[in-house]
C-alpha cells in the first residue's frame, strides 16, 4: 500500500495518468454541466413560491458545494504535505487555490443576486453568509502566503498550516443554518435524506453538481501538470517533454 | 508508519483539536451575537432589549395581517407557535411576504411590546416544488406541508 | 419547456435579469479560469524552452565563435 502511495507521489507518474484522464473528465464534466444547466434553466418547473428566481439554485448550489469540497481536499493535501513532505500534495494546493477562490466568489455572488428578489436584500451578516465570506478570505490567504514566500518548501508548509487552521470553518459553514438563527434556509440536498424537492428539480441540480465536480477535476489536472512542468524543469523527462512540445 | 511522521501527524491533530476547541468556545460565548434574530419566545421572555435595534424572526401568523387604508403601514403578528409578537411596518414588503411565511424584521421593540420594523426580509425554507403540486396539496387540505418542520429553524 | 415563448424565457416573469446575470457570470468566470490556465501553461512552456535553448547553446561554448551568433529555429 505504501509503495502505491509513494508512486502516486511521483510527479512523472501523475503527469501521465492526468494526461490520460483529462479528456474524459472534460467531456463528461462539460456534458453533464451543460445538460444540468439547460434543463434547470429552461425545462425544470418553476417554484410555487419563488417563481423563476429559484433557477439560480442550479449554479449557486454546485459552486458552494465545490467551494467547500475543494477546501477540504486542500486540507487533506496539507496534512500530506506536513507529514509526508510529498511534492504532489503542495502542487495540488498551489494549483487549485485560485479555482476554489473563484468558486467561493461565484457562490457568494449568485447568492446575493438570488437574495435580492427573494429575501429583499443583497447581503445580510448571518452566520452562513459570513462564514462563506471567511472561506473566500482563507483562499485569498493561501494564495497570497504561497506567493509571498519564495522558498518552495517553507511556503508549502506555511500554506499547509494556514489551510489546516482554517478548516474549522467548513463545519461552521455546513451547520451554521442549524446551530444559529439565519436568514439562509437549511440545506435542500442532504446525503442521508431525500432531497426536499421533486425529481424534476433535483435531477438537473445533481447533474450540474456532478458536472462541475468533473470539470474541476479536469482543470485541477491541467493546472497541476503546468506546475509540474515549471517545478521539475531540471529532470530529464520534463526536458524531453518540453523539447518534444517545441517541435 | 515512520516515527517522525507519526510525530508530525500527532502535532497536526493537536493543532486541529486546539483550534477547534478555541473556535467552539468563542462561537458558544458569542452565540447571541451570531444568532441573526430573536424568536418570539425569546422576546416574550424578555430576553430582547427594548428600544435597541434588533432583529425578530418567525412566521407571519395566519389571519393577522392588517393593511392600513391610507398608507403602506402593515400590522401583523410574528409567531413561533409558542409565543407571538405584534409587528408594525411602513414600506414595501418583499414579494415572498405572506401569511404562513417566514420573515426577519429589523427594528426596535417599543415599551408597549410592539416591534416597530424598519425593514422586513422574507425567509423561505429549503423546500421547492412546482406550483401545480402546491395547488394540489392545498386542494387536499394540506395548507403547507412543510410549515411544521420549518418553524423551529 | 417550462416557458411558452422566447420572450417569456428571457424575462422569466420579472426575474430574468437576476437569473441571466448569474448564469452569464458563472459561464464567464469558468471560461476565464480555463483560458487563464491555458495561457499560464503556454507561458511556462515558452520559458522552459527558452532556458533549454540557453543551456544547450551554453554547452556548445567551445564551438567556433560564429556558432554563437547563429539563431536556432525550432520548427
Amino acid at each position: 500500500m505504501w509503495t502505491l502511495f509513494h508512486k502516486f507521489g511521483s510527479p512523472k507518474w501523475f503527469f501521465g495518468i492526468a494526461g490520460r484522464l483529462m479528456p474524459w473528465l472534460l467531456a463528461l464534466g462539460l456534458g453533464l454541466l451543460v445538460a444540468g444547466l439547460v434543463w434547470g434553466l429552461a425545462f425544470a418547473p418553476k417554484d410555487y413560491l419563488q417563481g423563476n428566481s429559484y433557477r439560480i439554485i442550479f449554479i449557486h448550489v454546485p459552486s458552494a458545494f465545490l467551494a467547500q469540497s475543494v477546501y477540504l481536499m486542500m486540507a487533506v493535501a496539507a496534512v500530506v504535505t506536513l507529514v509526508w513532505r510529498m511534492k504532489l500534495a503542495d502542487l495540488f494546493v498551489q494549483a487549485v487555490a485560485p479555482v476554489g477562490a473563484v468558486l467561493t466568489f461565484l457562490a457568494l455572488f449568485t447568492g446575493a443576486v438570488w437574495g435580492k428578489p427573494t429575501w429583499g436584500t443583497w447581503w445580510i451578516w448571518d452566520a452562513r453568509l459570513t462564514s462563506m465570506l471567511i472561506l473566500l478570505f482563507l483562499y485569498f490567504g493561501a494564495i497570497v502566503l504561497g506567493s509571498a514566500i519564495s522558498d518552495e518548501k517553507a511556503s508549502a508548509r506555511a500554506v499547509a498550516v494556514l489551510i489546516l487552521v482554517g478548516v474549522v470553518n467548513i463545519p461552521i459553514i455546513k451547520y451554521s443554518v442549524e446551530w444559529w438563527n439565519t436568514l439562509h434556509q437549511p440545506a435542500t440536498f442532504k446525503l442521508t435524506e431525500k432531497p426536499s424537492m421533486p425529481p424534476e428539480m433535483w435531477v438537473p441540480l445533481l447533474l450540474s453538481v456532478l458536472g462541475l465536480y468533473l470539470w474541476f477535476g479536469w482543470l485541477a489536472c491541467y493546472r497541476m501538470q503546468t506546475e509540474i512542468l515549471r517545478r521539475e524543469r531540471r529532470t530529464r523527462w520534463v526536458r524531453e517533454l518540453v523539447r518534444a512540445e517545441g517541435h | 508508519m515512520h516515527p517522525l511522521r507519526k510525530k508530525r501527524l500527532t502535532i497536526i491533530l493537536f493543532l486541529l483539536a486546539g483550534v477547534g476547541v478555541a473556535v467552539g468556545l468563542t462561537t458558544y460565548a458569542l452565540r447571541q451575537n451570531i444568532n441573526l434574530f430573536y424568536d418570539p419566545s425569546q422576546i416574550a421572555a424578555g430576553e430582547a432589549p427594548a428600544n435597541v435595534r434588533i432583529r425578530a424572526g418567525g412566521m407571519v401568523e395566519q389571519g393577522s395581517v392588517v393593511r392600513a387604508q391610507q398608507d403602506l403601514t402593515v400590522h401583523f403578528r410574528v409567531t413561533d407557535f409558542a409565543s407571538s409578537v405584534p409587528v408594525q411596518y411602513t414600506g414595501i414588503l418583499p414579494d415572498l411576504f405572506a401569511e404562513g411565511q417566514g420573515v426577519v424584521a429589523v427594528g426596535r421593540l417599543n415599551t408597549e411590546g410592539t416591534f416597530v420594523a424598519e425593514q422586513v426580509l422574507a425567509k423561505h425554507d429549503e423546500n421547492y416544488m412546482p406550483p401545480e403540486v402546491s395547488d394540489a396539496l392545498k386542494k387536499a387540505g394540506v395548507d403547507n406541508p412543510y410549515t411544521e418542520s420549518t418553524v423551529t429553524q | 419547456m417550462a416557458f411558452d415563448s422566447l420572450s417569456a424565457f428571457l424575462t422569466m416573469e420579472g426575474h430574468g435579469s437576476y437569473v441571466w446575470v448569474c448564469y452569464c457570470v458563472f459561464v464567464l468566470l469558468l471560461t476565464a479560469l480555463a483560458l487563464w490556465s491555458r495561457s499560464r501553461r503556454h507561458a511556462v512552456l515558452r520559458e522552459q524552452r527558452r532556458l533549454l535553448e540557453l543551456e544547450e547553446s551554453g554547452t556548445r561554448e567551445q564551438a567556433p565563435a560564429a556558432a554563437t551568433f547563429s539563431r536556432i529555429h525550432p520548427s
